[in-house]
């Protein structure tokens, strides 16, 4: 095993954990401020990944225009699904928005199918996209590196914009006590609103990076998409933006390198490894890496 | 009088089962008593995660795993000696060599399916809530994995097919009886009512005595039980297993006859569980017909969100109707 290959592998795993990262923050975010486990999210990335196809090779719109669609259609689906769904809920029991956004999920997978055909549809980029670049033993394709530095800026101005801005000021008191940031006049529907824009428009454009990565999409695409990130948001401490990040990276690396460097009985064993990892960390440390500690409900 | 009605109730019903049975089966096609077997099956299945999910409060989405377990476990059991050498070169010689009966089978597959659940849910019915949601999905994607790698033991991705098709109404029929007897006896016995104490309020349930954990590890292996029982007469309706069968989705629509029947009832899971099964067989010739495939569980998952918002306790709520309960005087 040579030092090029573990490179090579280091690579293609911060590529899939930059795409974990992305989805796993809304993850983080929409938990952090409600308490919910939203797992439409997953689906909000295949819907991102369809609309790009459409914008892109239907239409015709050129490259740059398409990410930003990407991310306007991400967040009008947040939007839609929270007024939809579940603000009508608000105040149950967690449980209760959990099987909700179960619902939504299945219905918006079958929505898809019902709509687009179960047939998976190939996802191509433009050829300057696709050109392959060698550093050393390592090669990478264009839009490989442009899926970990956009995933980087996003991160970036994500966090600027939670720790900097009014609107992140009033996530934040809200995610810490919904009932007092009312109190201090925040304007909670709006807040809860922003929250879900936001991290389902990061979903949104990792729908666009999960089609350039692996070349075709299909209506159930974002099933293990969703899964895996809410794995990462996990490992890091749901509710945490930063361990969002860091567990989306942890996962994207062990999961390449658990392929990579294992011999290849134990790769169809995958999910299962990712899975144990889960309820191992909810185990023992149920606040993940980052996380705030939560208190113990009475 | 209320007390006599009622100790009259069960025997009734399995009068007016047994009678079902034999007119449907002299009387109907194949076709419509396969939907009914599977109306049975579906009933066992809610009725059964009713016990874990809504007496006890935990909230499961592990129970295809654990129909899984029961139904490979009974497949390999009755599976003719002879074909076994065939389909399945690798499997151990001691497993290779047993032939058994339906019955012991489907006992022992729920028996199986029984202690994975304990063994399962020693650690993981520590979490709470949506933890223990999400944890308890982990392990049926975990087994479904394992299924699909023991190859030597259950083909992979191919299942196993050309079961031997035991199951009919005879079959399923007592085995519902026998989850609504137990799942009856367990709600309105003092253990059944520390369940409901605990998925109250887990506290106050401490304080007055409850051993929590015990109740807990009870409720999950009891209707893991079931769910294994369930799984081996679904191998030997449709003949065959595979592991995709036991997905997510199945999970969701279990948790969606116990969520709309009322979590904590067992005639709303009861009647969910017909309710669902019919709708669903209703709409496969309409999305054929229509050539519009997913439309059925776009309309379920539209059932669920409304009912959800507007009748959040389910249609019993956690109660029974009337007439079924013990007059306490």
């Amino acid at each position: 095993m040579s030092g090029g290959y573990v490179a090579q592998q280091l690579i293609n795993g911060l590529i899939l954990g930059s795409m974990y990262a992305l989805v796993a923050i809304g993850f983080s975010m929409i938990y952090g401020i409600i308490r919910l486990i939203n797992f439409a999210h997953g689906d909000v990335v295949m819907i991102g990944a369809f609309v790009t196809l459409g914008l892109a090779q239907v239409v015709g719109v050129p490259f740059p225009l398409v990410a930003v669609a990407a991310l306007a259609t991400g967040a009008a689906m947040g939007i839609i699904i929270e007024r939809g769904a579940f603000r009508p809920m608000r105040g149950a029991p967690q449980v209760t928005g959990f099987i909700a956004s179960l619902a939504v999920s299945i219905m918006l997978q079958n929505l898809g199918i019902l709509i687009l055909t179960g047939q998976p549809r190939n996802f191509a980029f433009p050829d300057y996209l696709q050109k392959v670049i060698r550093v050393g033993a390592v090669s990478f394709r264009v839009i490989d590196l442009c899926i970990m530095l956009s995933a980087l800026v996003l991160m970036c101005g994500l966090i600027f914009l939670v720790q900097k801005t009014r609107l992140g000021m009033a996530m934040r008191a809200t995610a810490e006590n919904l009932d007092v940031a009312r109190l201090m006049g925040i304007n909670i529907n709006r807040t809860i609103m922003a929250t879900f824009a936001l991290g389902s428009c990061l979903a949104g454009i990792s729908g666009l990076m999960w089609g350039g990565k692996f070349g075709q999409i299909d209506p159930l695409l974002g099933f293990v998409p969703g899964l895996k990130s809410f794995v990462a948001a996990v490992i890091g401490g749901v509710g945490s933006i930063p361990g969002a990040i860091l567990g989306g990276y942890i996962l994207g690396l062990s999961e390449v390198l658990f392929v990579g460097l294992l011999p290849p009985i134990y790769s169809a064993y995958r999910d299962a490894f990712v899975f144990s990892t889960l309820i191992l960390i909810l185990l023992l440390m149920p606040n993940g890496l980052l996380g705030k500690r939560m208190e113990e409900r009475a | 009088m209320g007390r006599q009605r009622n100790k009259l109730m069960f025997p009734a019903f399995i009068v007016l089962g047994v009678v079902f049975v034999l007119v449907a089966r002299h009387t109907l096609n194949d076709y419509i008593l396969s939907i009914i077997n599977f109306v049975g099956i579906y009933i066992i299945l809610a009725v059964s995660l009713n016990i874990t999910n809504g007496f006890t409060g935990l909230f499961s989405l592990g129970h295809p795993g654990f129909m899984a377990i029961g139904g490979y476990v009974t497949a390999i059991l009755t599976f003719p000696a002879g074909r076994k050498s065939m389909l399945l070169p690798d499997m151990p010689a001691w497993l290779a060599g047993i032939e058994t009966p339906f019955f012991p089978a489907l006992l022992i597959g729920g028996v199986c399916a029984s202690i994975t659940a304990l063994f399962v849910g020693v650690p993981v019915l520590r979490l709470r809530g949506h933890y223990l949601a999400v944890a308890t999905m982990g392990f049926l994607i975990i087994v479904q994995v394992l299924i699909i790698n023991m190859e030597s033991l259950t083909r992979g991705p191919l299942g196993l097919n050309g079961l031997p098709l035991f199951t009919n109404l005879w079959w399923v029929f007592p085995w519902v009886v026998v989850t609504l007897y137990v799942s009856w006896k367990i709600k309105f016995s003092s253990y059944g009512r520390s369940m409901l104490a605990v998925r109250e309020n887990e506290m106050a349930a401490q304080c007055l005595g409850v051993n929590l954990f015990r109740t807990r590890i009870v409720s999950f292996a009891i209707g893991a039980f079931f769910a294994g029982v369930a799984g081996g007469l679904w191998a030997h309706l449709v003949s065959a297993i595979t592991p995709g069968s036991f997905s997510l989705i199945l999970a969701f629509n279990i948790v969606v006859m116990v969520v709309v029947g009322g979590s904590g009832s067992i005639s709303g899971s009861f009647i969910a569980g017909i309710l669902f099964t019919m709708l669903t067989e209703v709409f496969r010739p309409l999305e054929e017909s229509l050539d519009m495939y997913g439309l059925g569980e776009v309309l379920m998952a539209l059932v669920l969100i409304v009912i959800l918002i507007f009748r959040p306790g389910g249609l019993f709520g956690s109660r029974e109707p009337g007439f079924l309960i013990h007059n306490e005087k």
